[in-house]
């Protein structure tokens, strides 16, 4: 279980991100939206430690985690996929596979998991994590250490984008599986529906404050709702199709 | 062979016996062991120290491991080695040297390497250098490396130098004739008070000869690294060095390229990078559950792999 209370971020002394967010995350799979720019990748940040709440607490499993580096957070259990992964020089994706899972694993496991991510793994294993990978690619590589991690609490900040419209029902399948497969939770920031449509509870981050939080049934169809209603230039071109 | 040169020659040459094929070993200053094939022959210079090695035209998939060790304070050891190779040759040269030094005096080893390299030859030249000893007791190494490629020949070089070095001077000078290729990967590392300072000076004379050189380094503590490259193009051709680089603590990284383009054909780009490690490559190790320390390490490995 993961509980935020009244956790507040100021960003470089002044300007205020995040605003009093409580929230209790018990369900197995959970997923936060909002409009760009609301504070959710800055929530991800402060669940793993990248960034240190200027108030307020934050308790993994009864244990208060509010001031723990990130090296013992990873240790306890918290692995987060970044939303803008990191480029290595020199690094190859095997190296950031066994660092990930912590072990050595044999290239047999490697490739597991960037097959589950849907890489063909004898292409990728060897390859340096850096430039040279396109921007999907790394996205999927990020996912990939996620599931080597298996921890008990996996952060995933905007998976989805750039991976390519064939992928995407595949993405889903590896959340559905790893749901499935691990007992951990999952964290998942997304825009998209068909990711919200698989979640148990729905966070709604806007300027900063959680607005909404709820089940999917709950949340979702409002969502649905006024998203249709505020796309006016969308409804002309609909029109004109017609 | 005592264990100490051999655990040198292991890291120089990783050689655990002789090697097979030629080879030429010197110890403390003399020849330690010589062994000509029926194409590559070697043979001791007359004049001064150093070594003639022969590679007949059309020798293919063949290696000559030319290792020097030095375990004796207070020697310094010249040589003047020469590399005819001739056309047609598919080969490979394992040159390397490993200095251990715990006798309080400096210990000095100064390779002067010229190669001839025959039209359509490739050669992969690789050059480990290595020191150990204790803190006192200065290693120093100066490599010269000339090469004059003809026609079509193709030279990779990779050079090593993780540490253990106190202070190195490397000059690596070439000329290319048409279609050449030279391609250089080095990589220093140095900590402490260690200096390393790497020159470079290639002559793109033919048409379509190019040399790409790129070196990665990182300067831990309070060691100091300079970085000098000149790339003249003559002829239509291509050209393209690369200096990446990592400071830590207090390290100092000097990056000074230059080309010059003496033909309107020739293509030339430089690229250098100076910086400390990114914080966000520190942060994602992290998350995987490395400490600062490690993820330090393991950026730094991957770098120079
Ligand atoms: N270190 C910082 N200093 C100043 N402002 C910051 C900092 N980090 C984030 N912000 C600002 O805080 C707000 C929230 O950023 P955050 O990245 O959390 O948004 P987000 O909800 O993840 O948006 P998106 O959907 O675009 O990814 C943005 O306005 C951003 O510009
Ligand atoms: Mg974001």
């Amino acid at each position: 279980m993961l509980e935020l209370k009244n956790v507040g971020f100021v960003a470089d002394g002044e300007v205020e991100i995040l605003k009093d967010v409580s929230l209790t995350i018990n369900e197995r799979f959970v997923a936060i939206t909002g409009p760009n720019g609301g504070g959710k990748s800055t929530l991800a940040k402060l669940i793993a430690g990248i960034y240190e709440p200027t108030s307020g607490q934050i308790l993994l499993d009864g244990v208060d985690i509010t001031h723990m580096s990130i090296t013992d957070r990873a240790k306890l259990g918290v692995s987060y996929a970044f939303q803008q992964p990191v480029r290595f020089k020199g690094l190859q994706v095997r190296d950031l596979i066994r660092l990930a899972a912590g072990r050595k694993i044999t290239i047999t496991e490697a490739c597991n998991y960037l097959s589950e991510v849907g890489l063909c793994a004898r292409d990728y294993i060897d390859r340096e994590v850096n430039a040279s990978l396109s921007g999907g690619e790394l996205k999927r590589i990020e996912i990939a250490m996620v599931l080597a991690r298996g921890t008990k609490l996996s952060v995933f900040d905007e998976p989805e984008a750039g991976i390519d419209l064939w992928s995407f029902q595949n993405l889903i399948h590896v959340f559905e599986k790893m749901y499935e497969e691990t007992r951990g939770s999952i964290l998942i920031i997304s825009h998209q529906e068909r990711i919200l449509n698989i979640a148990d509870k729905i966070v709604v981050i806007r300027d900063g404050e959680v607005t909404k939080y709820g089940t999917r049934d709950e949340i979702l169809p409002e969502l649905l709702e006024s998203a249709d209603a505020g796309n006016v230039a969308c409804d002309v071109l609909t029109q004109k199709i017609k | 062979m005592d264990e100490i040169q051999r655990t040198l020659l292991k890291e120089v040459a990783d050689l655990d016996a002789l090697p097979v094929g030629a080879y030429n070993i010197r110890a403390n200053g003399a020849a330690a062991g010589r062994n000509s094939t029926a194409n590559i022959e070697i043979v001791p210079k007359e004049d001064k120290p150093g070594i003639e090695i022969y590679i007949k035209p059309g020798t293919k998939k063949e290696s000559v491991h030319i290792p020097v060790i030095i375990t004796q304070t207070g020697l310094t050891d010249l040589v003047y080695n020469d590399f005819y190779i001739g056309e047609d040759c598919d080969v490979t040269i394992i040159a390397g040297c490993g200095i251990h030094n715990c006798g309080g005096e400096l210990s000095q080893h100064d390779g002067i390497h010229t190669f001839y390299i025959g039209k359509n030859s490739k050669l992969r030249y690789v050059e480990k250098h290595y020191g150990s000893g204790d803190e006192v007791s200065k290693r120093v190494m100066n490599p010269t490396t000339i090469v004059h490629l003809d026609e079509g020949a193709n030279m990779e070089m990779e050079t090593t130098q993780i540490a253990g070095i106190d202070d190195t001077d490397r000059r690596t000078e070439g000329d290319l004739k048409a279609g050449a290729m030279l391609v250089v990967k080095e990589k220093i590392l140095t900590t402490g008070v260690q200096k390393a300072k790497t020159y470079f000076n290639v002559d793109l004379n033919g048409e379509g000869c190019s040399a790409n050189i790129i070196s990665r380094s990182v300067a831990k503590e309070n060691s100091w690294q300079h970085f000098d490259s000149r790339i003249n193009g003559n002829a239509p051709c291509a050209g393209h060095s690369e200096c990446d680089s990592i400071i830590m603590d207090h390290g100092c990284v000097t990056a000074s390229p230059q080309l010059t383009a003496n033909d309107i054909d020739a293509s030339l780009i430089h690229e250098a990078a100076i910086g400390k490690i990114a914080g966000e490559q520190l942060m994602k190790l992290m998350t995987l559950g490395l400490t600062e320390k490690e993820a330090e390490e393991q950026i730094v490995n991957g770098f120079l792999k």
